[in-house]
């Protein structure tokens, strides 16, 4: 069934044909509308689940890492500064190797406060344990959510969809709505492994020493190093993971596409853009115009940021003249997230072979500043002329 | 008449194995030992990083034979909220919830969730078992350190604020139970478990735990010290059901016999308090002589 609603409204439809079972918030600009449309499915009894309203977004994570422990199916939502008080949380729930599917509705992070939108909330968590998948529509949002829990479920792993807050959701568009028998055929209900029981009393996440230590019947159990090293492995096997979630979605609702990457006009390009979320989708305008120009570029959004898709990504772009990476988020010192860990792909992949292609940074869009289309044409242009800057370049900046 | 454990009576069944990592003399070794013991089998854990972390034992062996979540620092009471909630969405909802916590985790870090938690009302019950300061990381002042004792960032004068009263602050949320127990009366401790355990929304039981480490005793005075703090009038055994406050144990005997021990042998029994004088003991002396006399006019 096609609709047309917001981003927001599309990541709550997600949620509900999951059927979470226990939901837990607290408000923040541009997440809140996600958690009020859940409540109102609580509420109205259009969805079996226990919503939690809670005195902070610390608590909310909290409440769902209980709730996965003891065995049901959990969802919140955040932004900003609320996910960084969460911060804590988000490594605990990757240590305790939850399944829990958290959207985050992107938005800038204070000091000074700022509700607009760029993604330094989430690129600040790269480094925490969850799986990253960014959104560009609405559709993206629905579907993510929807292959988040069973690819969550399967792999033992909390997962963030990320979507641009107030581009995508707020604003509405055409979606298709799959059936809840559709749905249901897709994601069976959530049995874990291992639930708090009393009938199976387990201590969960005691303290666990530097090396592997006896159990009382004399064998070895991990130590912390080695639980941390399968949390790593577990994500770089996610790369496979993710493609069986995709075939078996595509089988089932008919629909399908590349879960790493979303090349557009990519073939025959001389030049890729790259981003992730919304900016991708305006840089396709670019890539239209500039192609009118006869520059043969192309664009490639990154689906899918942690773990990251390297060889995937290298392969793409093999043998291009320049990549030129967007971002609306930088590791303040250095440079944008996703140019360093793209570069550092490169250089794994393609070192040698004479096929590195030239690379530049932009940074756009911090705490919402409008990023025009015809400077973000210039951008692209600028780069596919062959000129450089050592450093990332700011665009529409007024400095 | 409420029904009275006594050492003949109480179950034998234990859930705590022997042989914790508690240090000698421990008064939450107590505590834990007898509270598990009144509510059984079927509970669910919350700890967060407390010295009943260190007790519980090291991955993976563990010293509880009830299911337990380790959580983080400030999310004890949040984190009840959650395996509620998922006892109710899977149907085991004859399951209780017990959150143990110590008094930094529940007077200063975790006092917002606990708070949240109390506002909404779910059925779990919280326990505070309060040693006075962080002991698990070296005997820091905590919300609940008493005035004048000296902790390791208190060195030199001691805590210049008084004790938090967190079960004030608990009875402020118009809860169907708060109760004070010590490890001291762990027969108290167990029947007002019992008591409270099936009542509506949260039951807060604060439990004050003697800890030789901490406190400056040889660990064989635990009992006689926390006896102490409630025979002085300093520490007062009581419960407060639906908002009606009554004192229970040795703190009720106290009524009747109308008389106390000089707060003075209760802080001489301890090196944390070696910095109070003679006159602040005298100042303290007063304040409890006031509190009591209020007591005994209540009864009268």
């Amino acid at each position: 069934m096609h609709v047309i609603e917001n981003g927001n409204v599309a990541a709550a439809l997600g949620v509900k044909l999951c059927r979470a079972g226990v939901i837990a918030a607290y408000p923040i600009t541009p997440q809140t509308p996600v958690t009020e449309k859940l409540s109102e499915y609580v509420e109205s009894g259009e969805l079996q689940a226990q919503y939690i309203p809670v005195e902070s977004e610390h608590s909310a994570l909290a409440v769902c890492i209980a709730a996965s422990s003891a065995g049901a199916r959990v969802f919140t939502a955040t932004s900003a500064n609320g996910l960084l008080y969460k911060h804590e949380q988000v490594q605990w729930a990757a240590g305790a190797r939850l399944p829990i599917v958290m959207a985050v509705v992107n938005r800038a992070v204070g000091a000074p406060w700022n509700v607009w939108n760029d993604q330094q909330d989430s690129i600040s968590q790269r480094d925490t344990g969850w799986i990253q998948i960014y959104c560009a529509d609405h559709q993206q949002i629905l579907d993510s959510v929807i292959k988040a829990y069973w690819l969550a479920e399967k792999a033992s792993l909390p997962i963030m969809v990320c979507y641009d807050g107030y581009i995508l959701s707020h604003t509405y568009m055409p979606f298709d709505l799959p059936e809840q028998e559709k749905v249901d055929a897709f994601l069976p209900p959530y049995r874990p492994d291992y639930a708090l029981d009393p009938d199976q009393p387990a201590n969960l996440n005691t303290v666990t020493l530097p090396d592997v230590r006896m159990d009382v019947r004399g064998e070895l159990a991990h130590g912390y190093m080695e639980i941390r090293c399968l949390l790593h492995e577990d994500m770089r096997k996610f790369l496979q993971t993710v493609a069986e979630a995709e075939e078996r979605f595509s089988r089932i609702f008919g629909r399908s596409e590349n879960p790493y990457l979303e090349p557009y006009r990519c073939d025959d390009a001389d030049h890729i853009a790259v981003g992730l979320g919304s900016i991708t989708y305006q840089l396709r305008v670019c890539v239209d115009a500039l192609r009118s120009e006869g520059v043969k570029v192309g664009v490639m959004g990154v689906r899918l940021y942690r773990p990251f898709p390297d060889r995937a990504i290298a392969e793409a772009l093999k043998g291009k003249k320049r990549v030129m990476v967007f971002e609306k988020a930088l590791s303040y010192g250095y440079e944008g997230a996703l140019y360093s860990d793209l570069k550092s792909a490169l250089y794994e992949h393609l070192a040698g072979t004479g096929s590195l292609p030239a690379v530049q940074n932009f940074i756009a869009g911090i705490g919402g500043r409008d990023i025009r289309t015809q400077e973000l044409t210039d951008a692209l242009r600028f780069a596919a002329q062959g000129h450089t800057a050592p450093e990332p370049v700011w665009i529409g900046l007024k400095l | 008449m409420q029904v009275k454990t006594n050492i003949l009576n109480l179950p034998t069944e234990e859930f705590v194995h022997s042989g914790t990592r508690a240090c000698a003399g421990c008064g939450l070794a107590i505590a834990y030992r007898v509270g598990l013991k009144a509510f059984g089998k079927d509970t669910i854990l919350i700890v967060p990083p407390s010295c009943l972390t260190v007790l519980q034992g090291l991955f993976p062996i563990a010293s509880t034979k009830l299911p337990c979540l380790n959580v983080t620092f400030a999310s004890t009471a949040a984190a009840a909220t959650g395996i509620l909630a998922a006892l109710k969405v899977n149907r085991k909802e004859h399951i209780r919830v017990a959150a143990w916590a110590g008094d930094g985790g529940t007077s200063d870090i975790g006092l917002q969730a606990l708070s949240g938690a109390a506002e909404r009302g779910d059925h779990f019950v919280y326990l505070c078992y309060d040693n006075e300061g962080y002991m698990n990381t070296g005997v820091q002042r905590s919300g609940t350190t008493p005035l004048g004792a000296i902790t390791a960032n208190t060195p030199f004068k001691g805590k210049l604020q008084p004790k938090k009263d967190v079960a004030a602050i608990m009875a402020a949320h118009k809860l169907s139970y708060v109760a004070a127990c010590s490890a001291a009366y762990p027969l108290d401790l167990y029947d007002k478990i019992r008591r409270c355990m099936d009542l509506p929304g949260v039951k807060y039981l604060h439990i004050h735990v003697p800890c030789p480490p901490g406190w400056g005793y040889d660990p064989r005075y635990g009992i006689k010290i926390g006896r102490l703090a409630v025979e002085t009038g300093y520490y007062d055994l009581h419960e407060i059901i639906n908002g009606e406050f009554r004192l229970t144990a040795a703190s009720e005997k106290l009524l009747e016999k109308r008389k106390l021990v000089p707060v003075r042998e209760y802080f001489r029994a301890q090196s944390r308090f070696k910095l109070l004088t003679d006159a602040q003991i005298e100042e303290i002396q007063k304040h409890i002589d006031a509190k009591w006399e209020g007591y005994y006019k209540k009864e009268d």
